[in-house]
């Protein structure tokens, strides 16, 4: 990556223009044609540092007013085959391996459910229990009461300077 | 919200085109025109039902550093805990949960080794332990919440 698409990505942050070039005017503003800032956007998604591109969604206001994180504890052995299948299934929108905390926390596998309401959450729990095969793995299910902050998917992007130019 | 704002909604969530005229192509797929796409798309984002949209970044890829740390605050602690840890600029979100590990924080910083740093000095702040559980691993899933 370059100092370029450092300021590429800083402009992104902010959301992509809702107009019908938003590309076009973001190249403007960086003083590239459309067609290398389109070829610098693919590169960045190629090589991974956009994961993604579209809308985030608030899923509160959505009438997702349940989330659970449900940390299994499964063996090393079948992590790997398990978080593949967990995040196969449509209403896990997490999936994550963490380590272990030896005496105090013995979860490696994480993922979080969103539901409208907790009892479709448990309902949707004990189905990906069945469908994964996770009957005989200890496991526990953190329901959120309160999100403090949502910053989103920003990140300081500051290997660039900024200047008022 | 109408059926159309879920449509678009459950659309975008996908991935969006990269491309010359990217919302003209959204607009076809969705059978409306791309004047009435962007109308509905600039007051879903003024509601707040998109809390934004654009690119979501790989922090580690953009060589800063991210984790998901977990407290055990004591109840009584937990809304002056919730204050101090939400005054560091580099959490991202915090979650109430019911567990004896009761707060969980996403930490964004600018480079890894900030990482360590940062949660010293949320530990030094509260008083408590922090737990860092950083991802070994990620399995990829859509951020699918069909509406």
């Amino acid at each position: 990556m370059d100092e370029q698409d450092y300021q590429l990505l800083e402009l992104l942050q902010q959301g992509l223009p809702v107009c019908p070039e938003p590309y076009a005017q973001l190249a403007e503003t960086l003083a590239l044609s459309e067609q290398a800032l389109l070829e610098r956007i693919q590169h960045l998604k190629q090589i991974g540092v956009i994961k993604r591109f579209g809308v985030i969604v608030n899923h509160r206001l959505l009438g997702y007013r349940a989330n659970a994180m449900i940390v299994w504890n499964v063996p090393d052995a079948k992590v790997e085959t398990i978080g593949q299948a967990l995040s196969q299934i449509q209403y896990v929108s997490l999936c994550y391996q963490r380590p272990r905390k030896p005496g105090i926390w013995p979860y490696n596998l994480y993922c979080m459910v969103y539901g409208k309401d907790r009892s479709t959450v448990l309902q949707q729990i004990d189905e990906l229990i069945g469908r994964c095969q996770l009957e005989d793995f200890s496991y526990q299910i953190l329901f959120s009461t309160r999100c403090f902050k949502q910053r989103g998917a920003l990140y300081p992007v500051l290997q660039t300077e900024k200047t008022d130019g | 919200m109408d059926k159309q704002d879920k449509a678009i909604i459950n659309l975008l969530q996908d991935d969006f085109p990269i491309c010359d005229a990217p919302y003209k192509k959204v607009a076809e797929r969705l059978g409306i025109g791309v004047d009435e796409l962007l109308q509905r798309l600039e007051s879903l984002l003024q509601t707040g039902v998109l809390s934004r949209f654009g690119p979501m970044f790989h922090a580690e890829k953009m060589g800063g550093g991210l984790t998901l740390a977990a407290m055990q605050v004591p109840e009584q602690r937990f809304d002056e805990v919730a204050e101090m840890v939400n005054a560091f600029p580099e959490v991202a979100h915090n979650y109430a949960r019911q567990h004896h590990f009761n707060m969980w924080f996403v930490l964004a910083t600018e480079s890894p080794e900030q990482i360590q740093r940062i949660l010293e000095e949320i530990s030094e702040k509260t008083g408590l332990k922090v737990y860092d559980m950083p991802k070994k691993k990620e399995y990829f899933v859509g951020l699918r919440l069909p509406v």
